[in-house]
């Protein structure tokens, strides 16, 4: 067994999926198939961070009338966000009354919350579980940047936080319903790279690591896989990935059709500079786009890698620099 | 008049230039920039340089964030050849205070008028 590499022989299944988003996502290539939009980015709340909430609690709500299960029935909730101390996932839990663990791995965090959902539902200790991550971009660029009111230029390396969050209802093996394979949780890997700005070349070795891993892990080569998709890398942070799997010796026809999230979440439109990025940028394309083409059996088995930064704004102000991580998860349907 | 607004507009416009560099090759945040700029005015005030630049540019000296150094100079030196030493302290927000009020004026009537709004590209 390789590093990190976890095989789910019960197959926990992903039996339905909530995503909303706010209004600057209406325009994504992927908004066709999300749940529901917001007009207002603070989801008509007082506060960026209420709003916040608002959308992780509906996003959760919309699963969970998907599959028609009460939320008394869910053993678990399994969330996270990039807002300090993670206080709209903690105060939605209040909210929705499931017992919950806040995750945190930045970016990463839709992943590496399906990783613990689907461990709980291998060991027999929850019917349902619930799980998920979301993003607010006023709330997250006032956590890592500056206010947006401040009006502070960016560079054009830099990536557009997402408003929107994702969150998968997983039970008990059922049947007609994509299921989680197998996962491989990421190592935090620093090659020092220190440019807040610039986090699509620094995730990328950290995304390269983790899929290596699991293909090794797995015994498997990066054809046996329908799609291929990264969270939040960007349109910088995607070639740079490509070119480190293509040293690693995989195949350069299988590594060109490996695809980002972020890179592709909001076209081609310049104004969004390298593209997404956030909790809620692999949360909602993971959660929408890559569980209906597997549900609409239009793909059998992806490999879906969110990829996460994990710096604080102290840490860049004394000059440390940007570890970063990736969890990958094996979907597929028979 | 042409002539006075060109300089304006080229020298005002290179001060912006340093600025833009230092947050686009110095790495530098937009906070370190303005003190870099605020502190580079009050220098060149001590050495009497900045005046010619004003002199010379008008508003494209007066405008920018290295005039607000020049102005502290200004103030603190004119204030110490009054009363000594001690002027160097009173002097200094003295010419600026004009502008410092304002700020904290109009910030705050914009606090209370304004509703932020999100980022729409």
């Amino acid at each position: 067994m390789d590093q990190g590499v976890i095989y789910f022989p019960s197959k926990p299944a992903i039996i339905a999926s909530g995503v909303v988003a706010g209004p600057v996502e209406k325009k994504s290539v992927f908004a066709k198939d999300f749940d529901k939009f917001y007009d207002d980015e603070r989801a008509e709340e007082d506060s960026n961070e209420k709003g916040h909430q608002t959308m992780a609690e509906q996003a959760c709500q919309i699963a969970l009338q998907k599959a028609k299960i009460k939320q008394n029935d869910v053993d678990f909730l399994m969330s996270g966000d990039l807002v300090n101390q993670m206080t709209p996932s903690n105060f939605a839990a209040a909210t929705l009354q499931i017992p919950y663990i806040g995750l945190f791995s930045a970016c990463a965090t839709a992943v590496s919350s399906v990783i613990i959902a689907s461990l709980l539902t291998e060991l027999g200790g929850s019917r349902y579980a619930l799980a998920g991550a979301g993003s607010q971009h006023n709330s997250v660029e006032r956590q890592f940047r500056y206010p947006v009111e401040y009006g502070g230029q960016k560079p054009g390396t830099a990536q557009w936080t997402v408003t929107a969050a994702g969150y998968v209802l997983i039970a008990k093996g059922q049947m007609n319903s994509p299921v989680v394979e197998a996962a491989t949780v990421g190592k935090v890997i620093d090659l020092q790279q220190t440019d807040p700005f610039h986090m699509g070349a620094a995730m990328a070795p950290a995304a390269c690591d983790t899929i290596t891993r699991h293909l090794k892990g797995r015994g498997q080569k990066l054809s046996d896989y329908d799609l291929i998709m990264t969270g939040d890398l960007g349109k910088i942070g995607l070639p740079i990935l490509k070119e480190m799997l293509i040293k690693e010796g995989m195949a350069k026809q299988d590594v060109q059709k490996i695809r980002d999230a972020g890179a592709e979440y909001y076209g081609d439109d310049e104004s969004f500079l390298a593209g997404a990025s956030g909790a809620g940028c692999s949360a909602s394309v993971f959660f929408s786009y890559i569980l209906k083409q597997l549900n609409e059996k239009k793909m059998e088995r992806v490999l879906a890698i969110a990829t996460g930064a994990l710096l604080s704004p102290l840490t860049v102000q004394q000059n440390e620099s940007i570890p970063c991580t990736a969890h990958a998860v094996e979907i597929s349907m028979k | 008049m042409l002539s006075s607004l060109i300089m304006a507009f080229i020298v005002g416009g290179l001060i912006c230039v340093i600025g833009q560099l230092l947050m686009d090759i110095g790495k530098l945040t937009p906070a370190h920039t303005l003190t870099i700029l605020v502190v580079a005015g009050a220098i060149l005030d001590g050495f009497n340089l900045y005046e010619p630049l004003i002199d010379f540019a008008g508003a494209g000296a007066t405008i920018p964030i290295t005039s607000f150094g020049n102005s502290l100079t200004h103030g603190a030196i004119a204030e110490a050849e009054k009363h000594g030493w001690i002027g160097v302290l009173t002097g200094m927000f003295e010419v600026t205070s004009s502008g410092i009020s304002a700020a904290i004026l109009f910030g705050m009537i914009g606090a209370l008028i304004f509703h932020s709004k999100g980022q729409h590209p």
